[in-house]
């Protein structure tokens, strides 16, 4: 080191980010509900666009569902609770992460990511009772592509509360950024799949 | 979560110990942010040659309608090769990889946030891009002939969308979480600010194009009934490369034009507020472009008719035109001052930020519809407009912040040259297909266009536009590249710190 150089002053202390997760969280949540609202509107396009036919109560509807596809209502339903239920849990980890109890907030994570794998199997359970062939028309295709990508947004909320579930195991308890951040992620999943089933399941 | 990054220095060291592999190695894993922004920063600017030349080559098609040179099935390649390039391969990317570079040391930041996030985001972005530009080589993109090349277009599209996606979201949380303590976000310098409306736009419509770009492939890989399969992507994906969706990559470029100004004028912006206010009003335009429809006015029908036209057409895209106006405004009023000394970058970002403007003016002229310029060259004249204008302001924005980035200067004589060179070069290029463009010169076609007037002279002037330009940004890159790497040493920023004119 010059002399020069040991008259120069330290450099200051580490900018402390405030909240980096949560807003970068934020902001993907904002993308994928972008993501998921624009899918909708070119559903919604797609539907409008389709011929009219007489539907129940003689009432003209759109001929968007191809008559041969029953939706299976129960088990879109029970999907749709499930998420709902995904996000209660997620709150209940911050609820726990709060009070500093580890162990509640383990284990909600986990029963997060279990009920995250509980509704990919009944979405794969809703592919099945459906029975459609992806290649066989407009609706099916668009049908795989917009819950196809809700699946994965999912896996990747069940990624998060393994990651989150470890972190506090592992005694970061301290740390309530992440389990935050991961109330929030899965507040936008229930969002999103609410919107999803009312526009796909259940308005049809 | 804190971001624990190592030091550049370190980095540094570790290049110098292990060889070319152990530097390839280094840079490839670096978490520092003036790594990641010169990555983005150096792989666009091969991009931009590869964009330029493609320009002139379809300008050189061009000059003769009746006979071509090249085999007539590349065209629909080259065409879709120069759209795609000009967005997501050169203005997105320059921008963000300025943002990425700068704004954590504007904000008093001494790393990015989520940096191996970033860094993810550039190595899908090259992936991504590099199988956009290998598709088009293999007849595949939009309206190609071959199939599974079509898809690798598709995939290599919905890979570069990620990694931009994932490099927004560091620049989005750095200048929102990472200020220094007590620093308001309204105290964050201008080119900060613009890269958080910049970055935030980025987040909020390519997710829009993700979705249809997922539709579109999910359709094109197995049905091809329902989005016109490989002639239906533009049309379903051909917004997010078009105006006014561009007014949106380049909104860093006028925040560093508006953090040039004060440089130049020695004294601070009196209307920081109003500059602020400007660079948001430009973000206006993701609301008409996350609509994938084109906002047309039309003077015809009722009064009322004409308003339901127009109200939409002036919010999304003269509203971003009074943004930039205001930020060109509040940069003159803060040059009126006696201790202006001006410096070689601004010289191009002044410039450069006259071309976007441009480009701004033509789209709402074009969109008129009683100008009847729809499909026509003019809307390709507004890309050449807002794309090299882009450069102009990066080349400026590099030679500025160079010291920062590299600890070497970029000559002023070649800053100022290269940037006046530029400036000629772009008007040559996109000025005649304005001109063209009211003439109806068809877009997208490079034979069998037929009007009165001199088309192979708009053509020719054209081609020589883009020619020039070339040559600049080969000289661009030279002398960077030179300057960077055995220039002289300077410590601080001669360009603010008054050694440097």
């Amino acid at each position: 080191m010059t002399a020069a150089a040991d008259r120069v002053l330290p450099a200051g202390p580490v900018t402390a980010a405030r909240h980096p997760l949560f807003i970068a969280t934020g902001a993907v949540v904002a993308a994928g509900t972008m993501l998921m609202f624009g899918m909708l509107a070119v559903w919604f396009k797609f539907r409008d666009a389709s011929p009219l036919r007489v539907g129940r109560n003689n009432k003209m509807i759109h001929d968007w569902l191809p008559a041969d596809l029953k939706i299976p209502e129960v088990a879109t339903n029970t999907l749709a609770i499930t998420m709902v239920i995904a996000a209660i849990m997620g709150q209940w980890a911050v609820y726990s992460a709060t009070r500093k109890d580890a162990q509640h907030t383990t284990l909600a994570l986990f029963i997060t990511g279990v009920i995250g794998v509980a509704a990919v199997n009944a979405q794969v359970a809703i592919y099945k009772q459906m029975g459609a062939v992806l290649a066989d028309g407009p609706y099916q295709t668009m049908f795989y592509a917009i819950t196809g990508t809700m699946l994965v947004l999912i896996c990747t909320g069940i990624a998060f509360s393994l990651v989150a579930a470890f972190r506090v195991l592992g005694g970061r308890i301290a740390d309530r950024a992440v389990v935050t951040a991961h109330a929030m992620y899965w507040y936008f999943l229930s969002t999103a799949f609410i919107s999803l089933w009312f526009v796909v399941y259940v308005q049809k | 979560m804190t971001t624990v990054n190592l030091p550049s220095t370190l980095g540094a060291e570790a290049t110098a110990n292990s060889g070319f592999l152990g530097s390839v190695g280094a840079w490839l894993t670096t978490t520092d942010h003036k790594r990641i922004g010169r990555l983005f920063i150096g792989t666009a600017a091969l991009w931009l040659l590869a964009f330029v030349g493609v320009a002139s080559l379809l300008g050189l098609e061009r000059i003769d309608s009746k006979s071509l040179t090249l085999n007539e099935g590349m065209m629909t390649q080259l065409f879709a090769a120069s759209k795609t390039l000009a967005s997501f391969g050169v203005m997105v990317p320059l921008m963000l990889g300025i943002s990425l570079a700068v704004a954590p040391i504007q904000v008093g930041s001494r790393a990015i946030m989520f940096a191996r996030n970033a860094m993810l985001g550039f190595c899908l972005w090259a992936i991504g891009s590099s199988l956009v530009v290998a598709s088009l080589i293999g007849n595949g993109g939009p309206g190609g002939g071959n199939a599974q090349m079509v898809d690798l277009y598709l995939l290599g599209l919905a890979l570069v969308m990620l990694g931009l996606l994932a490099a927004a979201v560091s620049v989005v949380a750095t200048v929102l979480s990472a200020r220094t303590a007590g620093t308001d976000l309204a105290d964050v310098p201008s080119f900060a600010w613009s890269s958080l409306i910049g970055s935030s736009s980025l987040v909020l419509t390519l997710p829009v194009a993700l979705g249809t770009l997922i539709y579109v492939a999910v359709d094109h890989h197995y049905t091809r009934i329902a989005f016109d399969a490989n002639v239906g992507i533009m049309k379903w994906l051909g917004w997010s490369m078009s105006q006014p969706q561009t007014f949106l990559y380049v909104i860093p470029a006028i925040g560093i034009l508006a953090e040039l100004a004060p440089a130049v004028a020695r004294r601070t912006q009196p209307l920081r507020g109003g500059v602020f206010i400007g660079i948001g009003l430009i973000s206006v335009a993701l609301l008409g472009s996350v609509t994938q429809t084109v906002h047309e006015f039309a003077w015809t029908g009722t009064l009322i008719d004409k308003a339901k036209s127009f109200v939409p057409y002036a919010l999304f895209n003269l509203l971003p035109i009074l943004g930039v106006v205001v930020v060109l405004a509040l940069a003159l009023l803060t040059l009126k001052s006696d201790s202006i000394k001006m410096i070689a970058p601004f010289i191009p970002a002044f410039l450069g930020g006259g071309m976007i403007l441009t480009a701004m003016l033509g789209n709402a002229v074009q969109l008129i519809s009683s100008a009847n310029l729809a499909g026509t060259v003019f809307e390709e004249g507004a890309l050449v407009y807002i794309s090299y204008g882009t450069v102009l302001v990066a080349w400026s924005a590099i030679a500025f912040w160079g010291p920062s980035l590299w600890g070497r200067m970029l000559p002023a004589k070649a800053v100022a040259g290269i940037g006046a060179l530029g400036f000629v070069a772009t008007v040559l290029a996109a000025l005649p297909m304005y001109i063209a463009g009211f003439a109806d010169q068809q877009a997208d076609s490079v034979k069998d266009f037929d009007y009165s007037g001199p088309a192979s002279l708009w053509n020719a002037v054209s081609t020589a536009g883009h020619a020039l330009f070339a040559l600049c940004v080969i000289a661009a890159i030279a002398t960077a590249v030179k300057s960077f790497a055995t220039g002289e040493r300077v410590a601080g920023n001669p360009w603010i710190d008054g050694g440097a004119q």
